[in-house]
C-alpha cells in the first residue's frame, strides 16, 4: 500500500508534466495542424533561461521562473514568426520538415551559446530546504517537491482554461482551431492568435521545464527531446487538439510509466520505451484517443 | 517537336559515364590523401542512406523518420558478423556475449547482406501496424520506433554491449564496397522507380485515396517500399559501422540526429528526385567536413575566434530551415538528372535564344 501510494504520487507527479507539455502541442496542433517538434527544445531553452537568470543575475527563484517564462513566450513568438509563418499554405510536410529544422537549430544553438556539458539546476535554489523536505502520507515517504509541482501544475491548468474558455482571445483560438479562413474573414487577427497561442504554449512548456528540472537536475541541450516526444504521445493519447485531453494523455503516460518501472524493475532501462508502444497501441486502437473528435478523410 | 536521345544513345552515355567514374574512383584511390578519402567515401555512404529513405519519404509518401532505427540494426547485425570471437569476447565487459553471437563470423559481403535483410524483417515487423497510420502520425510513430530500437541497443547488453558499443570493427568500407554498394542501390531503385510499381507508388503519394479506387492495394505497396527503403538502409548501416569502426547507440552517432541529417540530404537534393539525393548527400558530405574548420580556433580579420564547439550544426540546421522556407522544392525538386532531360534542358535554352 505504502509502495503503491508513493509510486501514485511519483506518476501523478511526472504525468502533471507530461501534461503542461503535452497541452503547448495540442493547442499548435488543433490550429494550425502542425506537429511543433521544437517544443521540446523550447522547453530546454526555458530552463536554461532559468538557469542563468538565477545564477548570472543572482535573482530569486521565483524572479528567474518569471523571466525563463517570459523568455520562452517570447521565443515561441518569435519561432511561428521566423519559421512558420512562412509556409501557412505549403503543404503540411513541409511545415512538419521545418519544425524538426528548428528543433535541430535550437538544440545546437545550446550547444553553442551554453556548451554540451550538463549543469545542475540545483544551483539555482540557494536554500534548499524547501528541496528536500520530505512529508510523510500514510507511511510513505514523498517529497516537499512533489505537491508543490501538483499544486502549481493544478493551479496553471485552471488559469489557462479560463483563457480558452472564458476570454475573448480564447474564444478567438478556438475559432481558428474549427475553420481558418471563415474566423480570418469575421475580423480576426488570425497571424496574432496564433502568435499568441505559440507564446501561450511555450510558457507553459517553460513552466514545466523549470519544475522538470526541479525533479531532474541535469541540464543539458538534449534535455527537452524525449519529454518532448512523451509529451506528444500524451496529447495523442488524449485526443489531440483537445486540452482536457492532453491533461488526461499526459497523467495517464505518466502513471503508466511509473507503474510499470514500479513493478516490473527488470525492465527499468527500457523506460523510454514503454511511451512508444502506448503510443502505437493507441493510434491502433483508437487512433483519435481518448478524448478526441473522430476526423474522417476527406476526398 | 520534342527531341529525345535514342535509347541505344542514352545507354551509350551511360556505360561511359561509368567507366569514366570508375577510372576517377581508382585515380581517387591512389592519389587522394587518406582523410579526402574517407570523405569520399562517407558520400557514397550517405548516398545509400538518402535513396533509401528518399524511396520511402519521398517517392511513396510515407513520411518516416526512423531511418537511424533500420541503419543502427544493419550496423550492429554486420559488426556482430564481421568481428572475431576474440574481439568479441575482449570487448564484451559488463556482460559476456550470448553464446550463440559469439563465435559466428562471417566475410564482408555476407555480414552486409544480412544487415540489410535483418532491417527488413524488422521494418516488415513495423510496417504492418505502423502503415495503418498516416501523415504526423506515422512520422511520430516511426521515430518513436527509432527510438525504442536505439533504447533496445542501450539495454541489450549481452548483445549489443550496451552504452560501450562495439570497437575494434574493421575497416572493410573501401571505395569499391562503397560505391559498388550505391550502384547497386541506385539501380535497384530507379528500376522499381520506372515499373508499374513505382508508378503505382507515386500515385499513393499523390492522392492515396484516389489510388486506392484506381485498384491499387495502397496497404501492400507502401509495405513493400518500406522493407525495401530498410533493407538498404540496414545495407547503408553496415557500410557505416565498418566506416566508423567503432559504433554506440548515443543520439548523435546512430540516433534522431542521424535520420535528420539524411532527411537534410533529401530535402535538400529535392524529394521524390533519386539523383537530387546524390547531389543531397554529397552537398551535405563535403559542407559538415567543410564546416568543421568552424570549430577549429581561426583568426578573421585580425580578430582572433576560439573554437566554438557545435557550429556546424547551428550552420547545417540554419540552412536547412531557410531552404524550406525560400527553396521549398531543393535542388532537382521531382526531376532526375537523365541524359534525356539534360539534352532537352541545352536543347531548350538554345531553341530560346534563336527565338529573340
Amino acid at each position: 500500500m505504502v509502495f503503491f501510494l508513493q509510486n501514485l504520487f511519483n506518476g501523478i507527479m511526472l504525468g502533471g508534466l507530461y501534461a503542461l507539455i503535452a497541452i503547448g502541442y495540442t493547442m499548435v496542433y488543433g490550429i494550425l495542424r502542425l506537429i511543433n517538434f521544437a517544443h521540446g527544445d523550447v522547453m530546454m531553452m526555458g530552463v536554461y533561461f532559468a538557469f542563468y537568470a538565477a545564477t548570472l543575475l543572482s535573482l530569486s527563484p521565483f524572479f528567474s521562473a518569471i523571466v525563463a517564462i517570459l523568455g520562452a513566450a517570447l521565443l515561441g513568438f518569435l519561432i511561428d514568426r521566423i519559421a512558420y509563418k512562412p509556409l501557412r499554405n505549403a503543404p503540411r510536410i513541409s511545415a512538419l520538415i521545418t519544425a524538426i529544422g528548428v528543433s535541430f537549430f535550437l538544440e545546437s544553438l545550446a550547444v553553442v551559446i551554453f556548451g554540451a556539458i550538463p549543469k545542475s539546476f540545483l544551483n539555482v535554489f540557494r536554500d534548499r530546504t524547501i528541496l528536500n523536505k520530505v512529508l510523510i502520507v500514510a507511511g510513505a515517504r514523498i517529497p516537499l517537491l512533489t505537491f508543490l509541482v501538483i499544486f502549481i501544475t493544478a493551479a496553471i491548468l485552471v488559469i489557462l482554461f479560463f483563457i480558452v474558455y472564458k476570454t475573448k482571445i480564447g474564444m478567438a483560438m478556438r475559432a481558428i482551431s474549427m475553420d481558418i479562413p471563415t474566423t480570418a474573414l469575421m475580423g480576426v487577427n488570425v497571424d496574432a492568435v496564433i502568435g499568441f497561442t505559440f507564446a501561450l504554449g511555450s510558457a507553459l512548456a517553460a513552466a514545466s521545464g523549470i519544475m522538470w528540472a526541479m525533479r531532474f537536475p541535469n541540464v543539458h541541450p538534449y534535455m527537452g527531446f524525449m519529454p518532448g516526444l512523451k509529451a506528444f504521445i500524451a496529447a495523442v493519447f488524449g485526443g489531440i487538439g483537445s486540452i482536457p485531453g492532453a491533461v488526461l494523455g499526459g497523467v495517464l503516460l505518466g502513471l503508466i510509466e511509473i507503474f510499470l518501472a514500479a513493478y516490473f524493475p527488470s525492465f527499468m532501462g527500457y523506460r523510454d520505451a514503454f511511451a512508444f508502444i502506448v503510443l502505437i497501441i493507441i493510434l491502433l486502437v483508437k487512433p483519435s484517443g481518448l478524448l478526441g473528435k473522430k476526423i474522417t478523410e476527406k476526398v | 517537336m520534342e527531341k529525345r536521345l535514342s535509347k541505344r544513345a542514352s545507354l551509350t552515355l551511360t556505360i561511359i559515364f561509368i567507366l569514366f567514374m570508375v577510372i576517377l574512383l581508382y585515380l581517387a584511390n591512389e592519389y587522394m590523401d587518406s582523410y579526402k578519402l574517407r570523405v569520399v567515401r562517407l558520400i557514397a555512404i550517405y548516398g545509400i542512406m538518402a535513396v533509401s529513405l528518399n524511396l520511402i519519404n519521398g517517392i511513396t509518401g510515407i513520411f518516416s523518420l526512423g531511418h537511424a532505427g533500420f541503419i543502427l540494426i544493419g550496423a550492429y547485425t554486420a559488426s556482430l558478423l564481421t568481428l572475431s570471437p576474440e574481439q568479441k569476447s575482449m570487448s564484451f565487459i559488463i556482460e559476456p556475449i550470448v553464446p550463440w553471437l559469439a563465435n559466428v563470423h562471417t566475410d564482408f559481403l555476407t555480414a552486409t547482406i544480412t544487415g540489410g535483410v535483418v532491417a527488413a524483417i524488422f521494418a516488415f515487423l513495423i510496417g504492418w501496424p505502423v502503415l495503418r497510420l498516416s501523415g504526423d502520425y506515422l512520422a511520430i510513430a516511426s521515430l518513436g520506433f527509432a527510438e525504442v530500437i536505439r533504447i533496445v541497443a542501450l539495454n541489450a547488453i549481452s548483445i549489443t554491449n550496451g552504452p560501450l558499443g562495439l570497437k575494434g570493427i574493421p575497416e572493410y568500407s573501401n571505395i569499391w564496397w562503397c560505391y559498388g554498394w550505391l550502384f547497386v542501390t541506385v539501380l535497384f531503385v530507379a528500376s522499381l522507380v520506372n515499373s508499374s510499381y513505382g508508378r503505382a507508388l507515386k500515385a499513393i503519394r499523390e492522392d492515396r485515396i484516389a489510388a486506392e479506387m484506381m485498384g491499387i492495394n495502397v496497404f501492400k505497396h507502401q509495405l513493400l517500399s518500406f522493407v525495401i527503403g530498410a533493407f538498404f538502409a540496414g545495407v547503408s548501416g553496415s557500410l557505416y559501422a565498418h566506416w566508423l569502426t567503432t559504433i554506440d547507440p548515443r543520439i548523435t552517432t546512430l540516433g534522431p540526429m542521424l535520420t535528420f541529417y539524411v532527411l537534410i540530404m533529401i530535402v535538400l537534393g529535392g524529394l521524390g528526385s533519386i539523383s537530387g539525393s546524390l547531389i543531397g548527400a554529397a552537398l551535405f558530405a563535403i559542407l559538415f567536413e567543410w564546416l568543421r574548420d568552424l570549430e577549429e580556433p581561426f583568426t578573421f580579420f585580425g580578430i582572433h575566434v576560439p573554437g566554438i564547439k557545435g557550429m556546424r550544426i547551428l550552420v547545417i540546421s540554419a540552412i536547412f530551415i531557410l531552404v524550406m522556407i525560400f527553396w521549398q522544392r531543393g535542388i532537382m525538386g521531382r526531376e532526375e538528372l537523365t541524359w534525356n532531360n539534360l539534352y532537352k534542358w541545352i536543347f531548350a535554352r538554345r531553341k530560346g535564344g534563336d527565338k529573340e
